[in-house]
């Protein structure tokens, strides 16, 4: 019960940092279309860390 | 000549592995052994999804359960290899006529094995069959020394050969000339991608060329294999923790050995900073030295094995959205949903290779970097980057 509670806390911070992330990168290529594939990875390495850390306490957590 | 031979040499091989395998592909019939009521539908689907997700000794296409409440099962035997008390033994899996609860025994060699729950285990002198325990563990077996064929193993091999197969003939071609043909030239750009977005922007200029062998055979060993995972075999390479904590050692291992003198200086005796900031930040920058691996280990392995859960999961909705919809609309659903979930499974199949290449990339980047000297050079071109900076704000 409470692992599953817990994995539910995971996921709304998790996306909530996906959120901001994919929020700013859009921000940032609409200021600076140009720069866009540079955001773009940028934006898909952060992801990935964010990801990581969150997938980590999802399998420790089960 | 010699580049058209290959090929065939090479899948006449191939094939005659793989019809080697078909002709053990065979029917067993083990006698249902629970004949109290139904099967629970809700357990059976999460006992086939994680074991699915496990390795495995055969190759399990399908099974049905016929008229006559006998359990037919069919699919492929893969050889099985222990080092057990008596010395070697070898024998196909299909000995054990899919069973992996431990039932069927199998005498072999002065040893008798049973299989549960896809491990082998070697019974004790005198034991008939397998007793559980409290704990759940066996109390009068032991795991032998276990150099199986297993499932992953059997896809290892397939994506090695496939690698050297593809990238030695395409490494031959440029002795002869400098545009490769045939599949070769799908796998060039990926080359020169990996290459020219992965390794020279991380590692630098003067450094990639040396670490390009490696960030080149996990991209596509990664990559290969995760596609492979979305074939109806039932891969699940990268799924298994070993193997992702395998490529993960090779990260770390290499990290380590190419550190500079900066690099173990900034983990040991950071610079710049307070003596007691110094000694506050030993355990922090060598766990951090440990965490890098570790997130790259579980990101490859929590990705693949989501990926698997949810197909797995989709799929079994025919099952059991039956009742509320019918057979052809759960069914319909189901393909719907999947084949949704599969496209992104292609594409997270690449995304999981790239980031695994590009954070192995950037870990060994942080280890071989020229600290002191970016330092001068940054702080120059700063200075000129603001006079110019300040010039064009007035213009």
């Amino acid at each position: 019960m409470y692992n599953l509670i817990g994995a539910g806390l995971i996921v709304i911070g998790g996306g909530i940092g996906l959120g901001q992330i994919g929020g700013k990168a859009m921000e940032g290529i609409a200021r600076q279309p140009e720069a866009a594939g540079k955001i773009q990875t940028a934006m898909i390495i952060i992801g990935a860390l964010l990801e990581g850390l969150a997938f980590g306490a999802l399998i420790l957590g089960k | 000549m010699k580049i058209t031979s290959l090929p065939i040499h090479f899948l006449a091989v191939i094939s005659f592995l793989l019809c080697g395998s078909l002709v053990n592909a065979q029917e067993h019939s083990v006698a249902e052994a629970n004949d109290e009521g139904p099967v629970n539908t809700q357990q059976e689907i999460t006992d086939y999804t994680n074991h699915h997700l496990k390795d495995s000794h055969d190759f399990h296409l399908f099974s049905y359960q016929a008229s006559d409440g006998e359990r037919h099962s069919w699919g492929f035997s893969l050889p099985i290899i222990l080092w057990a008390s008596n010395g070697p033994v070898a024998f196909m899996s299909s000995e054990f006529h899919h069973d992996i609860d431990g039932e069927v025994v199998v005498e072999k060699g002065g040893s008798r094995f049973v299989n549960l729950h896809d491990k082998i285990y070697e019974l004790e002198e005198g034991a008939d069959s397998i007793v559980i325990g409290e704990d759940h563990h066996p109390e009068n077996a032991h795991k032998p020394f276990d150099l199986s064929i297993t499932k992953s193993v059997f896809g290892i091999l397939l994506v090695g050969l496939l690698l050297l197969f593809w990238f030695g003939s395409l490494g031959k071609q440029y002795k002869k000339k400098n545009i490769p043909t045939g599949f070769g030239r799908a796998l060039e750009p990926l080359v020169i991608y990996v290459r020219d977005e992965i390794a020279r922007p991380n590692i630098g200029e003067h450094k990639y060329r040396k670490y390009m062998s490696f960030l080149l055979t996990v991209f596509f060993f990664i990559w290969v294999s995760n596609l492979l995972g979305m074939t109806p075999f039932g891969f699940n390479i990268t799924g298994q923790i070993a193997v992702t904590v395998c490529l993960a050692l090779f990260t770390f291992f290499i990290v380590q050995f190419s550190g500079n003198k900066d690099y173990w200086k900034h983990i040991f005796w950071m610079p710049d900073v307070p003596v007691i900031m110094k000694i506050i930040l030993i355990p922090i920058e060598v766990l951090g030295m440990l965490t890098k691996p570790f997130s790259l280990l579980i990101r490859l392995f929590a990705n693949i094995t989501a990926g698997h859960v949810v197909v797995m999961g989709l799929i079994a909705l025919m099952i059991t959205l039956k009742a509320q919809f019918g057979a052809v609309g759960s069914t319909g659903l189901s393909l719907v949903l999947t084949l949704f979930i599969s496209v992104i499974e292609i594409l997270v199949a690449f995304l999981q290779a790239f980031i695994f290449t590009m954070l192995s990339a950037l870990f060994i980047g942080m280890a071989v970097a020229e600290h002191d000297h970016h330092h001068e050079h940054d702080a120059e071109g700063h200075d000129i980057d603001d006079v110019e900076d300040v010039r064009e704000s007035f213009v």
